[in-house]
């Protein structure tokens, strides 16, 4: 039997939105970066599914960094509501994505082992969560707002920035990006930030929105994220 | 086309706590870890070990690995393990042997690479140096360059404890494991 399928492949990761592996103002790129060209691959790959997370995957408080760590109280700093949409270039949502999220507590110190920044732990706050997108592609994070904080790559401070970790539909569109805050004095001058390119760089800040519910619970805060999508190639299948 | 993509940006140094939280000790449950075999998962068990080098070739305390393979039924197996929970900067994954899943595809796991340094995480894949055949039939490893192939051949060792794949990553220098424009 022979049928015409339209087969989806996955559109290429786009070199003009994506920061270079070598980037020396963010100096641990040097040594860290592929330097040989990338080998290009047919489209058996670019094919294969992301893994499927069940909704068991999530607990029902992973969403709320305010209340999934709590021990004696609630934790320090300004409470936000961070919630957007994941799409892909055509404007579909992307379904079911398991979005993760990290991030410094109020103070600018991670519950990191590693951190060594002498700003206070929060004993209420972890500063990690997740959840799965709906049938619109939406999500909804509750944290607190994360504090900026020095770091060893020259005299200067990382803006505010919240993780984020994104498992699509597709193991290629797989994405781990960080999100700012609109008006960060840090944005201009920090390395990361900046080794976006220029024209791409904005979709990385998010806008402040004030909340239609419970605007006096919280700041609220819109940060959609695009991922590579679909496109429909038609292909002929011998069965 | 309306939109564009959102640029990726590093995974930092502190993922730990967020996305490998029980496999460095953190108080959150993990979406998903080192251990991708249940018992009852058809085909040999084996574990993939390597350490991922720097340009110093100095191994990364702070990578993150993320691995997807078929097993024998075609069902895809997930994985993530990070450097950072041992002092010998290893990541781990105990997993069964993939299967191929294609007359032009030797048994292989797609492998994700991420760290502090890393601005975009990079695409390569394991093969078995114990899958010869397979492996000259593959039309991914074809497009590589001959001489940079062994890079991408995981080491078979029998091991008393099962049969261990040790794959290394290293990430600039003679050596530079093969990453792929996925």
């Amino acid at each position: 039997m022979k049928r015409d399928l339209q087969i989806p492949t996955l559109r290429p990761r786009d070199w003009s939105t994506q920061p270079a592996y070598v980037y020396p103002p963010y100096k641990s790129t040097v040594k860290r970066g592929p330097t040989q060209p990338l080998v290009p691959v047919k489209r058996a790959l670019e094919q294969l599914a992301a893994p499927v997370y069940g909704h068991g995957a999530v607990g029902p408080l992973d969403h709320d960094l305010t209340r999934n760590a709590v021990k004696n109280g609630e934790p320090l700093g300004e409470r936000i509501v961070v919630s957007g949409r994941v799409i892909d270039e055509d404007g579909r949502p992307v379904r079911d994505a398991l979005i993760e999220i990290w991030q410094a507590n109020a103070a600018g110190r991670y519950a990191h082992k590693v951190d060594q920044h002498p700003a206070p732990l929060d004993p209420n706050f972890l500063g990690a969560g997740r959840c799965l997108t709906d049938k619109q592609g939406r999500y909804t994070f509750v944290t607190i707002k994360p504090g900026a904080y020095p770091w060893g790559n020259g005299a200067g401070w990382r803006p505010n920035h919240i993780h984020f970790s994104l498992f699509g539909n597709y193991f290629a569109s797989r994405l781990v990006t960080q999100m700012y805050f609109p008006g960060d004095p840090l944005l201009p001058i920090d390395p990361i930030y900046n080794s976006a390119p220029a024209g791409a760089r904005g979709r990385l800040v998010s806008r402040y929105v004030p909340l239609a519910s419970d605007p006096d619970f919280a700041l609220g805060y819109e940060f959609d994220v695009v991922l590579r999508g679909a496109q429909q190639t038609p292909m002929e299948n011998r069965e | 086309m309306k939109y564009g993509q959102t640029p990726s940006q590093t995974v930092g140094p502190y993922f730990a706590y967020g996305l490998t939280p029980e496999q460095y000790g953190y108080p959150f449950r993990a979406a998903c870890g080192p251990v991708l075999a249940e018992a009852r998962t058809p085909g040999e068990p084996i574990v993939l070990t390597g350490r991922v080098y720097d340009g110093d070739g100095k191994p990364v305390d702070d990578a993150m690995i993320e691995i997807l393979h078929a097993d024998t039924r075609r069902k895809y197996l997930f994985g993530r393990c990070g450097t950072g929970a041992d002092r010998e900067c290893t990541f781990r994954f105990e997993t069964v042997k993939p299967a191929s899943t294609g007359p032009r595809s030797a048994p292989h796991i797609d492998v994700i690479v991420m760290m502090r340094g890393m601005l975009s995480h990079a695409f390569t894949r394991v093969y078995f140096d114990d899958e010869q055949e397979a492996n000259a039939r593959d039309e991914v490893l074809a497009d590589v360059p001959a001489e940079r192939r062994g890079t991408l051949i995981a080491r078979r060792e029998e091991l008393p404890g099962g049969m261990v794949y040790r794959f290394d990553i290293r990430m600039q220098g003679r050596d530079e494991t093969v990453f792929f424009d996925l």
